[in-house]
């Protein structure tokens, strides 16, 4: 064979290379956060090694529910009703409980017409990584205010916003969700470790990514803006991750770390900011939360994280198997119980 | 000789020839007072002596204070829809007893609490004054459990006047209370009480009296929402999400203690299904989309608001072509309506709910029976059709007793639908999630988690490789499939029953519920006016061509429906040769009570006379 040698492709842990972790070409604006997120999904599941045939992708309505299509095209996905994704993701891991699900939804699918699905969601602690992909405007319908608009910013026509923001971070922690981070579609390196971070967790993860929007929402004076969230993040630390098939040690000194080990036996390091701040202190990131947005900031990074909690699959107890794959024999009981009921009945 | 008399006629021989085994009785007391129990009894002990038996159960949207009424009717032939007339009045209900004693037709009888000095009202009735208070006294010490058991010196009254052996109430009351021995004790003192008091002190006067037959033997008692949970667990339901509503909520709820007791290991708890209550209608459906999706059989189960607030999701499930089953138990609206007041209102808005074009299939039972096996049908024609199915039932026949045969165990294996495996992907080389390539509409399916090659579904515009497109004729490609679809659905839904009656011009159609009060006045119709007439049920929508070649076949068609406007005869005006839309007319019961015979004979008679 005299054939030239061909650079080896990059791959994973399960012989992958990037490839299959690649989605169809985006739509969105060009300079979108939301491609930079979809751009960051491909990474973290690439680099955990997922199988892609393993997970299930959702989303509701809007500019942000369209990024699946964007990243992971070998895996089932669902664009489905606008703000009633978590229902149908819900009802998917009921049918197959072994499957790795992540959704994507927007501030306006969350915040305004899904609200009463995210709390239920929430509360449930359904196993989901939930994204919103935060701008504070719809922009598909050209740029109105979504429920996480700044108090009093200015819309393009002239409109005032005076309803204040909801805080989905402050509402997940509240309401049960086991993971609650935050982040920008623009630090690549936290985004990352907090994705591949919630791809170990088990439970909700829920991750509100700050992301501009170039076309309706990066406007001077928007806390939504580029600019805005480079000059006013406040990372809660370096946030760093060893997924469990990593063995390396990490270089934090001692005090100034805390690591959490995840349900898989991976382990996330949060180098302090704040020495006494503790990740799995739900009064604390209550806290935290309500002082940096005082102060007109973001708390970025993994705000809360119960590594532990019973989801909502475990407490249903179901058979192994997952339901959708049960046969005829499993889920009709037999002639007897049938002649019991009737005898029951006479 | 005609055994179902007129009116007047009863009125005339109510002194001297006696009535066997076909009256109604109504029991009128207060919601929240415990009367369910003697009146179960009452119907089961007449069921138990062989004569056919229906009861009625008419409730206000309340816990507790407001008016009640039960009616019970026994019917020699047969007869269980609801009759018209009260013939035995039991008034325990100080608020309504004045109202419900002069509403009754002259002859007939009232049993009541003496207190209430009802005989003074009228002269052309029989009344048997009853001192409950002093003979609960008598029977049971407790002052606190007195009012429990009060009710039951009605049956014990009953008993004596109509004839009903005491021996089979007390049976009916030991199925009613189980392994509970001093509430059977209380109970079974409290009807001797009642037995005895009418035997030493009331002299019959009515001609109402049961005699014992053998109608009934090994036949069960059961509500339709009993009878639709069967069915689900027997087709083999995994995934259920709902939101309570009446009259829908005994559906779920009977179905978790069928599910917790057979589709549950008894030793580790691990369960082959998962019931949630969801946070809404709508989340109920769409947790039932999802779950399709991903390959469980699901279902959820509700009544017309619920049905409002599902719409978009329906339209999702049409368009992105996933499965699902919803009951939709009726009742009257609009809006909130009547809660505990049945109808078939819904029946238009679920044949094409949701937004832009869509139609649905909608299956009709009409008996306890047709709950079960429809509730079977629904799951297999959801995955072969790949659409949501709609089980019309509604709260007369979910939630009220009827008799039935027992039911059959399926014999037939589940019909899972287009599902692609290695095979099937191999045999057709390659696949496209909405690609037609049987011809028949139905495109082949992936379920995640399987292997097989993956798709993105979505309710946008899509071609048949499941991809995005806003090109005029891919959606038009998909819109005239999804309506070949239907063609293909009519070849699968329940066929209608016909019975067609050489010689008369005269058609009846009717579905669900109505059946029971179309079948008796087909029958009075025939006895009372000489009219002969040919009658099909339809059980499903879209129509089978027999629908409309049924109305070809009279010159008259009576369309009976428990609505407003005629809607099963939009429907087939909608979907049927103009040319015999004329043919159709409506007879409509709409006040919330059950129909009966009686109207549906007044209604068609009053238009045949017309004519």
């Amino acid at each position: 064979m005299s054939e030239a040698p061909t650079p080896a492709k990059k791959t994973n842990r399960i012989g992958l290379d990037v490839a299959p972790y690649r989605g169809s070409k985006t739509t969105l604006c060009a300079g979108c956060g939301h491609n930079a997120i979809s751009e960051r999904i491909i990474d973290a599941f690439f680099e955990m090694g997922v199988d892609p045939k393993h997970v299930v992708k959702f989303s509701g309505i809007g500019c942000s529910s369209k990024s699946p299509a964007y990243f992971l095209n070998p895996s089932h996905g669902f664009n489905s009703v606008h703000g009633r994704m978590p229902s149908v993701a819900t009802g998917a891991m009921l049918a197959n409980k072994n499957m790795l699900s992540i959704g994507v939804s927007g501030d306006g699918d969350t915040g305004a017409i899904g609200i009463g699905q995210f709390v239920h969601l929430m509360r449930r602690n359904l196993p989901l990584i939930y994204i919103i992909e935060d701008n504070g405007c719809y922009g598909l319908t050209k740029g109105q205010f979504s429920p996480t608009a700044d108090l009093g910013s200015k819309a393009k026509n002239g409109v005032v916003n005076d309803l204040p923001p909801i805080d989905t971070c402050a509402l997940a922690i509240q309401l049960g969700a086991s993971f609650v981070a935050r982040s920008f579609s623009g630090d690549k390196k936290q985004l990352l470790s907090v994705l591949k971070a919630a791809i170990s967790h088990r439970g909700t993860s829920m991750i509100d990514v700050i992301s501009p929007c170039v076309t309706f929402n990066d406007h001077e004076g928007s806390t939504k803006s580029y600019s805005y969230v480079k000059d006013h993040d406040e990372p809660l630390g370096e946030v760093s991750f060893v997924p469990y098939f990593e063995d390396i040690s990490v270089d934090y000194e001692p005090g100034s770390t805390t690591a959490v080990k995840l349900h898989d036996g991976s382990q996330l390091y949060l180098r302090k900011i704040a020495p006494d701040y503790n990740p799995s202190d739900k009064v604390a990131a209550m806290r935290l939360l309500h002082e940096t947005s005082r102060r007109n900031e973001f708390a970025t990074g993994v705000i809360y994280i119960e590594p532990d909690k019973d989801d909502f699959i475990d407490l249903l107890n179901l058979v192994d198997q997952p339901l959708a794959s049960l046969t005829v024999d499993q889920v009709r009981p037999p002639k007897a119980a049938l002649d019991a009921i009737m005898e029951s009945l006479r | 000789m005609s055994v179902t008399l007129p009116a007047t006629e009863t009125e005339r021989s109510a002194q001297r020839a006696p009535v066997i085994n076909d009256f109604s009785i109504q029991v009128a007391t207060v919601n929240g007072s415990g009367s369910q129990t003697a009146n179960l009894v009452l119907l089961r002990s007449i069921f138990q002596m062989g004569i056919p038996v229906s009861g009625k159960n008419l409730f206000p949207s309340n816990i507790a204070g407001l008016p009640t009424w039960y009616t019970i009717r026994a019917n020699r032939r047969g007869y269980i829809s609801r009759k018209k007339e009260i013939d035995f009045l039991v008034a325990m209900n100080p608020e309504t007893a004045k109202e419900d004693v002069l509403s009754l037709e002259p002859g007939r009888a009232v049993v009541y609490d003496a207190p209430l000095n009802l005989q003074a009202l009228r002269s052309d009735l029989v009344f048997y004054p009853v001192p409950f208070d002093k003979i609960v006294a008598e029977v049971c010490s407790e002052a606190k459990l007195r009012r429990l058991v009060k009710n039951m010196i009605y049956d014990g009254v009953l008993s004596h006047l109509l004839g009903i052996e005491l021996g089979e109430m007390e049976k009916a009351l030991a199925k009613q209370m189980g392994k509970k021995p001093k509430a059977m004790e209380l109970n079974v003192g409290a009807l001797e009480g009642g037995r005895k008091y009418a035997a030493e002190h009331l002299v019959k006067q009515d001609p109402y009296r049961v005699e014992r037959m053998n109608q009934t033997t090994g036949q069960v008692l059961v509500e339709g929402n009993a009878a639709a949970a069967m069915g689900c667990m027997f087709a083999g339901v995994t995934v259920v999400a709902w939101y309570p509503i009446t009259p829908s909520s005994s559906l779920p709820e009977t179905l978790i203690g069928y599910m917790r007791q057979y589709r549950m290991d008894k030793e580790t708890g691990k369960a082959t299904f998962a019931i949630v209550q969801a946070e809404d209608e709508i989340a109920a459906l769409g947790m039932v989309v999802g779950a399709s999706w991903a390959g469980a059989r699901a279902m959820t189960s509700t009544s017309g608001p619920g049905i409002s607030l599902m719409s978009e999701f329906a339209g999702l499930s049409y368009y992105a072509e996933v499965p699902a089953v919803v009951f939709d138990i009726q009742r009257v609206g609009p809006s909130t309506g009547l809660p505990t007041r049945t109808a078939q209102s819904d029946l238009l808005f679920a044949a094409i709910n949701s937004h832009g074009d869509t139609k649905h299939v909608l299956l009709l039972p009409a008996s306890v029976t047709e709950c079960y096996e429809m509730s079977m049908e629904a799951f297999d024609l959801a995955e072969r059709l790949q659409t949501i199915i709609y089980v019309m039932s509604d709260l007369d026949l979910g939630m009220n007793t009827w008799m039935a045969e027992p039911f059959k165990y399926p014999e037939k294996p589940l019909d899972r639908g287009k599902v692609l495996d290695e095979a099937k992907l191999k045999e057709l080389g390659t696949w496209g999630r909405y690609k037609d390539v049987d011809g028949d509409g139905i495109p082949w399916r992936t379920l995640p988690g399987t292997g097989m090659p993956a798709f993105f579904t979505r309710g946008s515009g899509h071609n048949e490789m499941a991809q995005y497109t806003e090109r005029p004729d891919d959606y038009l490609k998909n819109l005239d499939r999804l309506a070949r679809k239907f063609e293909t659905a009519k070849t699968l839904v329940p066929a209608p029953i016909v019975q067609d009656v050489p010689g008369t011009k005269i058609g009846i159609i009717a579905f669900g519920s109505s059946h029971w009060a179309v079948e008796e006045s087909r029958d009075q119709l025939r006895e009372e006016a000489n009219i002969q007439t040919s009658y099909l049920r339809v059980r499903a929508y879209p129509f089978t061509p027999d629908v409309h070649d049924f109305i070809r076949r009279y010159d008259r068609v009576y369309v009976v429906e428990q609505n407003r406007d005629g809607q099963m005869l939009s429907l087939l005006k909608m979907d049927g040769d103009p040319k015999f839309a004329t043919r159709l007319r409506s007879v409509l019961h709409y006040n919330g009570l059950p129909i009966d015979a009686r109207s549906v004979t007044d209604g068609l008679l009053e238009q045949e006379r017309q004519t």
